[in-house]
């Protein structure tokens, strides 16, 4: 089955925008798509798998480790290393689907029962978890997902570190991947917990301008008839976008925050009243990632308002009846602020 | 030979919509039948069956069923007997290139839905479960049986979005003449090849538009149905007739809004028919389009596409049902915010009474189901050592597995109890002047206090000579607000009404297994008695009544007092139901808020 081109897809330039941030800083804490039904955020994650880049990982390894990343190692790379050199091949970035009725312990891994019935040797077989390492994580309806499974993800994404104490199984391994969630509101809301531990928050809209919904349907029965033609069409938007991607992840270290946009921040912040200093900090970090796709060095003013909406939308004081108004609340509120700055600069 | 009857009548639209569905049951996902089991019903199917290759597995789904057999997992038999990983196949994959059947699909829950849904969207069923990993391939066409009455019972919108077809109990006794399974395949062979013009989908979706549709799933399903009419029609391009009856059986149902009207000098717009294309008024260049179809590789943008696209909503139009709201409930998935109150199902109740959530040792029985998979995972590393020890003490046959009672696991399952709060707001006129706005202000900060806690929410409002559900117990608390919001004020008082809906509801609610709880804001002007007539006095009679009735009924209940100045009668409501009596001016945010919660407890 082909996967429909990424760049193919029409609009939601919030929500693709919002992907690729988190591509190119995965310790953002993931991307909640929030929208109406069809607007295609199944089909965006699953066409991000087809545009990743290929990174490095030890051969035959498991949990695909990364063999620069000593400190980060599974314990059967530490002991591979140990015996000697690591060899590496290059994989694809993986892309996991959580599917609904996953059971724990193919979502945490758990004991290989085949190995344990037939020869009776305790031997772990890892989960989604393990697969998901050094890449994205996507469940589809998170809001249907048994709530200990969602309290079990989050944990497990905050920390990087899967660890297992199950029948007689006792074992940690590297788990760090961006989760990316999606929901429909009227289905049920999100736990109000769990909002703010997402890094970036996007509201998907049905697009109403007559033409785009045209496209849409135009493409969609294209690929549908003709799945390669289709595909080959693409192919080179595919290769430029994936090449934005491997620069941007190169520069990123690189990319410097001024003072100025330090305080800016701050004060956007401040003037929302969200919670904590997690939204700044992902605000700034998003913006950066923002900057290194536009390969900038320097963040601007420009990079941080298009990514504060995403940022900070979901860390708003909690009015849940509001949550419609929450964009326009960031909306107004750089509005106010940017001005100023822009006055006194 | 393969006759596409002219679709002059709808009468033959059930007919037409088995054949489309047929010809293509995966592009099209299906259709919904709203109708109780009968002769008509099951005829229908029957010859829907007849029409689909004798070979094709056609598989009934019971809404009960559980996700080893919906998606598949490990069969345990096989596993223990050859002591190797034994994977079953879900019923999903099993119907791959069939049809699934699934009656009662109005009591599908949401977790259920979700699970069809991603395979109708992908083609695959991904099975992470009971330490089996697999995908295969799913795709099939599902037949949705929607047998719920009235309103608030209907098959779920995710489900609804992604069929085409939407067919109801009139529709079933038709006069269409059934094509042979042969003329059908022969269709069917011919969909690959068959050409859509760009005007098409232009047209498609600007029918959409007008008639207030949201999901763009309907144009793309739409397209794909005119394709498969063009394939049963003989075509190698889409026709305008095709194109015409996409939009009436796959636009039409959904329709959110009327159209607007059209412009009066138009032409009056005919019944849509394949010989239509003779009107004196058409530009020539257009005629020459619309004349001869087979060239029509590069239709003139422009006139021509949006006159099609005029003509495919006329034919839409005509098509639209009399009462357009019946035909929004029985769709009940694509909804406008605008129409929010207007009937759309309560969320399925299943799935929140005991989620599974995980195992812990312990002794089946009682109630306690045992975890297959993971008791035997338990006793698995143990197995050489109990084998040793066995064989030392019985040299009989061995079984395979040697399992202890300190190996079961039991499932475990949370069943929170759902707690619905029951707002009955008096919407009177009275209450309106004394601060309905205050009111709505006072439930806005309930909501919140509810939607942090997930409770759900119904709202009934009674003003004039009627008590009105403005919305059915619900977790989506943006919806509770919106209703709220759009809540006029003006009338009588018919108290009485107000407190026996709310009981009513309550009572329904408990039955379903949550704890209700009526949170009653008037001002106790009681003006209109249970019959509907005017007098202070048997109103006042009627809603002690009632309130006495709640209390007897067990069901637990408050009084927020919105009248200025305490009004003594709000205060004996409150006793009579046994609840809690607030007056809104001392009753803030905070003691609001405390004392719903006391009583959830």
């Amino acid at each position: 089955m082909a996967l429909y081109p990424f760049t193919a897809i029409v609009g939601q330039t919030e929500m693709i925008r919002a992907m690729l941030i988190a591509t190119v800083e995965p310790t953002l804490g993931g991307v909640l798509a929030f929208g109406d039904r069809g607007t295609g955020k199944s089909t965006a994650v699953r066409a991000l798998a087809a545009l990743l880049p290929t990174m490095r990982a030890v051969a035959g390894c498991r949990y695909h480790c990364d063999p620069a990343a000593r400190s980060a190692l599974c314990p059967e790379c530490r002991n591979r290393r140990a015996a000697g050199r690591l060899a590496s091949e290059r994989v694809r970035i993986p892309v996991v689907d959580l599917p609904l009725g996953a059971t724990e312990d193919r979502v945490v891994g758990a004991l290989d029962l085949e190995r344990a019935l037939a020869d009776g040797v305790k031997a772990f077989e890892p989960g989604l978890l393990a697969r998901a390492h050094r890449g994205f994580l996507y469940i589809d309806e998170i809001n249907l997902l048994e709530d200990h499974l969602v309290d079990l993800l989050l944990d497990v994404a905050a920390s990087g570190e899967n660890v297992v104490e199950r029948e007689g199984l006792s074992l940690r391994h590297p788990a760090r991947f961006v989760l990316i969630g999606s929901g429909n509101p009227e289905e049920g809301e999100l736990r109000p917990q769990l909002l703010d531990r997402f890094g970036l928050c996007v509201e998907v809209k049905t697009p109403t301008d007559l033409d785009q919904r045209i496209e849409v349907v135009r493409r969609r029965d294209a690929f549908e008839h003709d799945q390669a033609g289709f595909t080959r069409r693409f192919a080179a938007d595919e290769a430029a976008l994936r090449r934005q991607l491997v620069t941007a992840m190169k520069l990123l270290p690189l990319v410097s925050v001024p003072e100025a946009i330090l305080r800016l921040a701050a004060k956007l912040c401040i003037e929302l009243g969200t919670d904590g200093l997690r939204g700044e900090l992902t605000l700034l970090r998003a913006a950066r990632a923002e900057a290194a796709l536009e390969g900038d060095t320097v963040v601007t003013e420009s990079h941080l308002r298009a990514v504060a909406p995403a940022a900070l939308r979901h860390r708003l004081r909690r009015d849940p009846l509001d949550e419609s108004l929450a964009g326009a609340r960031v909306e107004r509120a750089m509005a106010a602020l940017f001005s100023q700055a822009a006055i006194a600069a | 030979m393969s006759p596409l009857p002219a679709p002059r009548k709808p009468t033959r639209d059930a007919g037409l919509a088995a054949c489309l569905f047929a010809i293509d049951p995966v592009g099209l996902g299906g259709m919904v039948i709203r109708s109780r089991i009968g002769p008509a019903r099951d005829g229908f199917l029957s010859r829907l069956r007849g029409l689909l290759p004798s070979a094709t597995p056609v598989r009934r789904l019971p809404t009960h069923i559980t996700d080893d057999r919906l998606l598949g997992g490990l069969d345990l038999a096989g596993t223990l007997s050859f002591g190797s990983r034994i994977v079953a196949t879900g019923l999903l994959a099993e119907v791959d290139g069939g049809v699934v059947v699934i009656p009662m699909a109005e009591r599908l829950d949401r977790a259920l839905v979700g699970k069809l849904a991603a395979a109708l969207d992908r083609g695959v069923v991904s099975v992470a479960r009971d330490g089996v990993m697999s995908e295969r391939d799913a795709r099939f066409g599902v037949v949705a049986l929607d047998e719920g009455i009235g309103d608030d019972e209907a098959a779920p919108g995710a489900l609804c979005d992604r069929l085409a077809f939407v067919l109801d109990e009139t529709m079933l006794n038709d006069d269409f003449v059934w094509p042979g399974a042969r003329a059908i395949a022969r269709a069917r062979g011919r969909l690959a090849g068959i050409v859509a013009g760009d005007d098409t989908a232009i047209a498609l979706c600007r029918t959409a538009a007008a008639l207030g549709i949201d999901s763009l799933r309907a144009p793309i399903l739409a397209l794909r149905a005119a394709r498969a009419a063009a394939a049963l029609a003989g075509r190698r391009s889409i026709d305008e007739a095709d194109a015409i009856l996409a939009a009436r059986l796959i636009l039409a149902p959904r329709a959110t809004t009327l159209p607007a009207p059209e412009p009066p000098p138009e032409p009056p717009s005919e019944p849509p028919t394949e010989s239509q294309n003779e009107p004196d008024e058409p530009p020539p260049e257009a005629r020459e389009a619309q004349a001869d179809d087979q060239p029509q590789d590069e239709p003139p943008p422009g006139d021509a596409s949006e006159e099609l696209a005029e003509r495919v909503l006329d034919a839409a139009r005509s098509a639209l049902p009399l009462d357009l709201l019946a035909a929004l409930a029985m769709l009940g998935g694509p909804r406008r915010a605008a129409s929010a109150a207007s009937g759309k199902t309560p969320i399925a109740q299943g799935g929140v009474r005991g989620r599974p959530a995980g195992v812990r040792p312990g002794r089946p029985g009682n109630g306690a189901r045992l975890a297959l998979i993971d008791t035997l995972r338990a006793a698995a590393p143990m197995q050489p050592l109990r084998r040793r020890e066995r064989a030392a003490q019985n040299p009989g046959p061995m079984p395979r597995v040697l399992v202890r009672a300190e190996d079961f696991r039991i499932k475990r399952f949370i069943a929170p109890v759902r707690t619905v709060a029951i707002f009955a707001v008096d919407a009177s006129g009275s209450s309106a002047l004394n601060r309905l706005a205050e009111a709505k202000g006072a439930i806005q900060i309930l909501l919140a206090d509810c939607y942090v806690r997930r409770d759900q929410v119904a709202l009934i409002a009674f003003r004039n000579r009627t008590a009105e559900l403005l919305l059915p117990p619900t977790g989506a608390l943006a919806r509770a607000r919106r209703s709220l919001a759009a809540l006029p004020g003006g009338g009588a008082t018919p108290l009485a009404l107000g407190i026996d809906a709310a009981c009513a509801m309550g009572i329904a609610e408990r039955r379903r297994g949550a704890s209700p709880l009526i949170v009653l804001l008037t001002d106790g002007g009681a003006n209109i008695g249970r019959d509907g007539k005017p007098g202070r006095e048997a109103a006042g009679r009627d809603a002690r009544a009632a309130a006495q009735a709640c209390a007897a009924a067990g069901l637990a209940g408050m009084v927020i007092d919105t009248a200025p100045r305490r009004s003594g009668f709000a205060a004996e409501l409150a006793r009579l139901m046994n609840g809690r009596y607030l007056p809104l001016p001392y009753a803030d945010a905070a003691a609001l808020s405390n004392a719903v919660r006391a009583q959830a407890a």
